[in-house]
């Protein structure tokens, strides 16, 4: 008998975005992704404006000027605070992804507590920390300079 | 009379149909469903099924929360039909649809073949060299409660999908082998009575496997069984990661055990009764 | 085992780049407290402090360093997210060498540019 013809019920790109209903944590990993893609598009950037240095100080002092007005200054903001969230959540990402966070397997009791649980307390301080960063940077940027 | 029907009340049950025949895509059907408090959403199915419209098809079987066959997308979440009362839902409006990231065969039902076939190629059993143990056995393996803890939560997985459902990565990527067969893999990576690692290491290693997994955590979160599918897959990256850079070995299976020959039988306790049927 | 050993590499470049990144961090935006990192004093961003830094060979190796670490592990986050988008065979073919030939023509540019602005 042939199989019957089926339905690809895949979520594709609205299954990176979530639904709603989903944990915090999922909304963090969409997060570190868009802050990740954010950051490397500055980095490739900064790396041809950076590499000016090597033509003399004229080409150095052009780029600065450029660089000084208000656009480009939010725009760096912006990818400081990606930054700083890519960072902390990084942090995170790689105490749990090397089973240093999520505890050691345990007798599953409702109402059942995971890994998200035993996670969650770094997860809090790795957020204040990066809203502690913010603020520094925020005063670094704005009220500093 | 009254306190018997105390809360209970009319839902509207928006089903998602699909007919491979008639249809070319999937639809939603309204049903209008007098539910009592304690009612499930499998009960609902059954409501309907004999009373409105008897095409509905669904899989259920144990409608007890252990063989995993009614897993759905309930309210937006993944879930067992059996296991979830209707009012812990919702009080109004009930959304079903057959589980994300699987094709669809019919109205509810799911095609979870690709799920067992790859559940299936990391050889969820105990890999040995020596096969007498496992083919004749005469002793038993030497293994402690410890190391049985460190496996046991990730055995009672039931195989309802609901993991691979959640998962983000599934949404896009159709090489990624999901929550439930890597957990699975490591559930036998690290039971002392098996072999088994670096064969599996290759699949849990490779383009499908744990690389792909960015600890959403959806699995874990929508587990009806609490197996942490997310913590066996970080486990196993810490197990392959600490390979990789020699920093950790694995070990041999465990050995069986026999009998203490020293052991003495106890005083006073009674013999056998004899045989009833003839022995060989 | 082949992407285990790349997200292995993945994960040691974000802890070089937590390190190094926060040499750079400092050196940017704590000038006024570590001014051992800008001798000539004032901004960081100053050409006086950008040419003192760029003869010293300590700095040239950090920069080369955070480029290599943080080029890999951009490059490999950004390999992971086209590859999960569900592409065929060839496709991921393509993807991994566009990378992997952008990815080591901008580490020579940025690594000529460390070693060229010490003749400045």
């Amino acid at each position: 008998m042939a199989d019957p013809k089926r339905y690809d019920n895949r979520l594709g790109l609205k299954g990176w975005w979530g639904g709603g209903r989903w944990g915090f944590e999922r909304y963090l990993y969409t997060l570190h992704r868009l802050t990740g893609l954010g950051v490397l598009c500055y980095f490739v950037l900064h790396i041809f404006v950076t590499s000016s240095r090597a033509f003399g100080m004229r080409a150095w002092e052009k780029w600065m000027g450029t660089l000084a007005g208000p656009f480009f200054q939010g725009g760096e903001f912006l990818v400081v605070l990606a930054c700083i969230f890519h960072a902390f959540n990084g942090i995170r990402l790689i105490l749990i992804e090397l089973g240093f966070a999520v505890g050691p397997a345990e007798e599953p009791i409702y109402p059942y507590k995971t890994s998200l649980n035993k996670q969650r307390p770094l997860m809090v301080l790795m957020m204040v920390l990066a809203a502690v960063a913010v603020v520094f940077a925020g005063y670094d940027f704005w009220l500093l300079h | 009379m009254d306190s018997e029907h105390k809360g209970a009340r009319d839902i509207l049950y928006i089903v998602r149909r699909y007919n491979p025949v008639a249809d070319t895509a999937p639809h939603n059907q309204e049903f209008t469903v007098h539910v009592e408090p304690g009612m499930t959403v499998l009960d609902g199915l059954h409501q309907i099924k004999s009373e409105q419209d008897p095409t509905l098809a669904w899989r259920f079987s144990c409608r007890m929360g252990v063989c995993g066959s009614c897993g759905m997308l309930i309210n937006g979440k993944p879930m067992l039909a059996c296991n979830t009362q209707i009012m812990h839902v919702t009080d109004r409006v009930l959304t079903i649809g057959p589980l994300p990231n699987f094709e669809i065969i019919r109205d509810l039902v799911p095609d979870l073949r690709p799920m067992f076939n790859r559940h299936i190629s990391g050889m969820p059993n105990i890999r040995r060299d020596d096969i007498d143990p496992k083919v004749t056995p005469t002793d038993e393996y030497y293994q402690t409660p410890e190391e049985l803890t460190r496996f046991l939560q990730f055995s009672y997985c039931i195989k309802c999908g609901c993991c691979l459902a959640a998962c983000p990565t599934m949404a896009m990527d159709r090489d990624y082998y999901g929550p439930m067969p890597l957990a699975q893999f490591h559930r036998y990576n690290v039971d002392t009575r098996d072999g088994g690692f670096n064969e599996r290491k290759k699949i849990a290693g490779g383009p499908g496997g744990v690389a792909r997994c960015h600890y959403a955590g959806e699995c874990s979160n929508v587990c009806p069984k609490g197996v942490d599918p997310a913590r066996a897959i970080q486990l196993m990256k810490r197990n392959l990661v600490f390979t990789y850079l020699k920093l950790a070995k694995q070990g041999q299976p465990c050995k069986t055990i026999g009998p203490d020959p020293h052991a003495k039988r106890r005083e006073g306790i009674p013999e056998a009764p004899p045989y009833t049927i003839a022995q060989k | 085992m082949r992407e285990t050993k790349f997200w292995t590499w993945h994960l040691l470049a974000g802890c070089a780049i937590l390190i190094l990144g926060s040499l750079h961090m400092i050196t940017m935006h704590l000038d006024g407290v570590w001014g051992l990192l800008n001798p000539a004093g004032g901004h960081a961003i100053s050409w006086d402090n950008v040419a003192a830094r760029a003869h010293q060979t300590i700095f040239v190796v950090i920069y080369i360093l955070l480029l290599g670490a943080a080029l890999f592990h951009g490059l490999y986050g950004l390999r992971n997210i086209l590859c999960e988008l569900g592409i065929g065979k060839g496709m991921r073919s393509f993807v991994n060498a566009v990378l992997v030939i952008g990815g080591l023509a901008l580490f020579v540019f940025g690594t000529w540019a460390a070693i060229a602005a010490q003749a400045v």
